[in-house]
């Protein structure tokens, strides 16, 4: 039987990390992300964890070294945040075309100016078309569960992609929980060795890399967008076998007293659990309101977003990330790109806050809502609001 | 007569520390690890250089690339020119993705995910790749120490993307972003010294080479790929199409580089100099530079410049050879 453990969710990690056995990790450091890869170097100083720690000079490299070690086919972890996961971001596209499944947990920050190391989604949101699949979490639990299926899900021969765990920083990173740590025996069985099909080898020489001139590189693009998008199934059955091991359920989109609710309110990652609460104290009110949290951000979930949300009247998106001079917050923009052809679809009202750390409070999440159902009615000048903004 | 021919007598060198035992052909192998039909210029340097290089590092070897001349003329999909194993992933990063190699390997070898096959990692990178975008990476993988040889293939600009400035470009030379004009002699810089920069880092061999003296560089990589941690080798390649000369000429003027003392042949072991080829005189740097429509407006005062600081820069580096003489003896 698990012992559940009260520990830090960044170290939580890093013992994740370590049952999955992994061969190199590349690090440099960020806030909120320091408290992972400084547990990772713990255990490899300790001889806990056999892997290669590669203290690179940047997160460029880091990923780039991810990318080294991944294509003669080891088992690569990195994480960062804010300015590290922009620093990088051009070798993120590499990992996932040249189909390298590095795993990476990213501890979500602010991007400067003026600096912040606070959490907010715009890093997750700049790099959203990297080709990563992408999966949210909300509290320490689902991040360890999810760290583990990372690695099942990115080395299925049928995915070959690398993987982002999405983790609120310090709003997760940082906090205390009492967490099941899985058994390394269960691990082992759950998650296979990592056999790349084509590592290099001089045995068996191959190229990767080479360039794409007009007539082929679209159908290398092509390809990738059926992988990722077909990687979903891999997904759902990656998370029914967890359930069916561990006892904890895990789903694209997850929902909390959403059914026949009229009014949904949508979230991404920590702030579902505080926007819990407001729905309890709303539902105890008479209000016929329900969540719906989005869990997997890439490959987009569209079914499951159609079947959640269809039967609502008003749908609240809460962005924790701004689209500078776009129709609303990134993921409600795709939210209504996902609902616009339907033809039963609720009203949906736009918001953006809880940017650089700001909290949202359960009576903010109340406010949201009785806003967005205003809006609803009377209309708005504005493509979105932000909330809890002066000025 | 050709314009380009060479008036003055080639200058004999005093002493070539070359193995002769390697100058036999039938001990140099035949086979191609570059496949030929690639897509370098005419008269390349550089393909010239690589080629070499790998017959020295053989077959059982991984090969990282950067972005540039290298990349582009041996990789297209869906063909090939590689027939040893070879990543190119981005422009800057070619040092710390080999680091990863080799983290990779070692620690799969440890854990015995992989037979104990002691795999060798070469770096090819240009000269942008190396003392520019790529110096970054490369410093940091120098200094943790990983097990790999660099290559930095210096054409002295982004050839590539159109004769652009480097900072490995020499002073006078123009390109197409420090062009020769009324009130510009082209590049103001001097070029960086790199294999200087390399050697800071206190590595096991730092070495100079040139394809016009293919058994000295085919010698040097392979004490490079067998040197234990980081090697670094800087080799000069003649770029007609960048340099503006004949084709016919890559040899010739690689060999005067050398023989003017503009790019010395040298080998750093342990932090100790040793000249690869020690001239009794150095020809006039003119001899090199008039064979190269780049420096072609240049004007006898700025020639006297170059002289002049070629000869001090010259003079440092056999200093360093007469300062290093007695080490590790």
């Amino acid at each position: 039987m698990t012992k559940r453990v009260g520990i830090e969710i960044s170290q939580a990690i890093g013992e994740a990390v370590k049952l999955a056995n992994i061969d190199v990790v590349a690090s440099y450091p960020i806030t909120p992300q320091t408290h992972i890869v400084e547990h990772i170097a713990e255990l490899v100083a300790d001889g806990e964890l056999d892997a290669a720690y590669i203290a690179v000079e940047s997160e460029h490299s880091a990923m780039s070294a991810c990318l080294g070690a991944s294509a003669v086919g080891a088992r690569a972890f990195t994480a960062s945040a804010g300015q590290g996961l922009e620093l990088m971001h051009e070798v993120l596209y590499v990992a996932s075309s040249m189909r390298l499944p590095v795993v990476m947990a990213v501890t979500n920050r602010a991007l400067s100016s003026p600096l912040s190391v606070w959490g907010d989604h715009s890093d997750a949101m700049a790099v959203r078309d990297t080709g990563w699949i992408q999966i949210f979490t909300e509290n320490g639990q689902e991040v360890v569960d999810n760290v583990l299926c990372a690695f099942r899900i990115g080395e299925d021969q049928r995915v070959l992609l690398p993987v982002m765990i999405h983790l609120d920083g310090f709003h997760l990173s940082h906090m205390i929980e009492p967490i099941y740590m899985p058994e390394q025996s269960e691990v082992d069985k759950f998650i296979p060795p990592y056999q790349h099909p084509l590592p290099l080898n001089p045995d068996k020489p191959i190229t990767m890399g080479a360039f794409g001139p007009p007539f082929i590189y679209s159908e290398t693009k092509k390809a990738q967008e059926v992988n990722l998008t077909a990687a979903k199934e891999v997904i759902l059955q990656c998370w029914k076998e967890f359930a069916s091991i561990f006892k904890r359920y895990y789903h694209p989109v997850e929902t909390y007293h959403s059914e026949g609710a009229k009014v949904l309110l949508l979230t991404m990652g920590s702030f579902s659990e505080t926007a819990m609460i407001a729905i309890d104290t709303m539902r105890k009110e008479g209000k016929n309101v329900g969540l719906v949290k989005l869990r997997l951000w890439r490959p987009f979930p569209f079914y499951e977003i159609r079947q959640a949300v269809s039967h609502a009247e008003v749908l609240i998106v809460l962005d924790r990330a701004l689209s500078f001079g776009g129709p609303a917050g990134p993921v409600c923009s795709e939210i209504k790109a996902a609902l616009y052809n339907e033809d039963k679809k609720p009203k949906i009202i736009s918001f953006v806050g809880g940017l650089g750390g700001r909290d949202i409070t359960p009576d903010g999440f109340g406010e949201i809502i009785d806003r967005g159902i205003e809006i609803s009615r009377t209309g708005s000048q504005q493509e979105f609001e932000m909330y809890g903004v002066r000025g | 007569m050709d314009k380009n021919a060479i008036s003055v007598p080639r200058v004999v060198p005093r002493k070539i520390k070359e193995k002769y035992a390697v100058q036999s052909p039938r001990l140099v192998t035949t086979d191609e690890f570059l496949a030929p039909g690639h897509r370098a210029c005419i008269g390349c340097g550089e393909a010239l250089a690589v080629r070499l290089a790998c017959k020295a590092l053989g077959a059982n070897v991984i090969i990282v690339t950067a972005t540039g001349c290298i990349e582009i003329i041996s990789s297209q999909l869906p063909w090939t020119s590689w027939r040893v194993p070879w990543i190119h992933t981005l422009f800057e990063n070619t040092a710390a993705v080999a680091s990863g190699i080799e983290a990779g390997l070692k620690t799969m070898i440890r854990k015995g995910k992989r037979p104990d096959k002691d795999v060798k990692i070469a770096v090819m990178a240009g000269d942008g790749g190396t003392s520019d975008i790529g110096i970054q990476a490369l410093s940091g993988a120098l200094e943790r120490g990983h097990d790999f040889l660099y290559l930095c293939f210096d054409n002295e600009a982004y050839m590539n993307t159109g004769i652009q400035r480097s900072s490995a470009t020499p002073f006078g030379a123009s390109t197409t972003t420090a062009p020769a004009g009324k009130k510009s002699i082209g590049q103001t810089t001097w070029k960086k010294n790199m294999p200087a920069i390399a050697a800071a880092h206190d590595i096991p061999y730092v070495a100079t080479a040139c394809p016009s003296y293919p058994f000295d560089l085919m010698d040097k990589v392979a004490k490079g790929i067998a040197t234990k941690g980081p090697a670094y080798i800087h080799i000069l390649s003649v770029c007609p199409t960048g340099w503006r000369s004949a084709t016919d000429l890559t040899i010739r003027i690689g060999s005067l580089a050398v023989e003017t003392g503009i790019f010395p042949l040298y080998e750093i072991e342990d932090g100790k100099y040793k000249l690869s080829i020690d001239f009794p005189k150095l020809r006039p740097v003119n001899d090199y530079l008039k064979l190269q429509g780049r420096f072609r407006h240049l004007a006898e005062e700025t020639l006297n410049e170059i002289q002049h600081r070629v000869e001090e820069e010259y003079a440092k580096l056999m200093a360093k050879v007469a300062l290093t003489k007695g080490l590790n003896e």
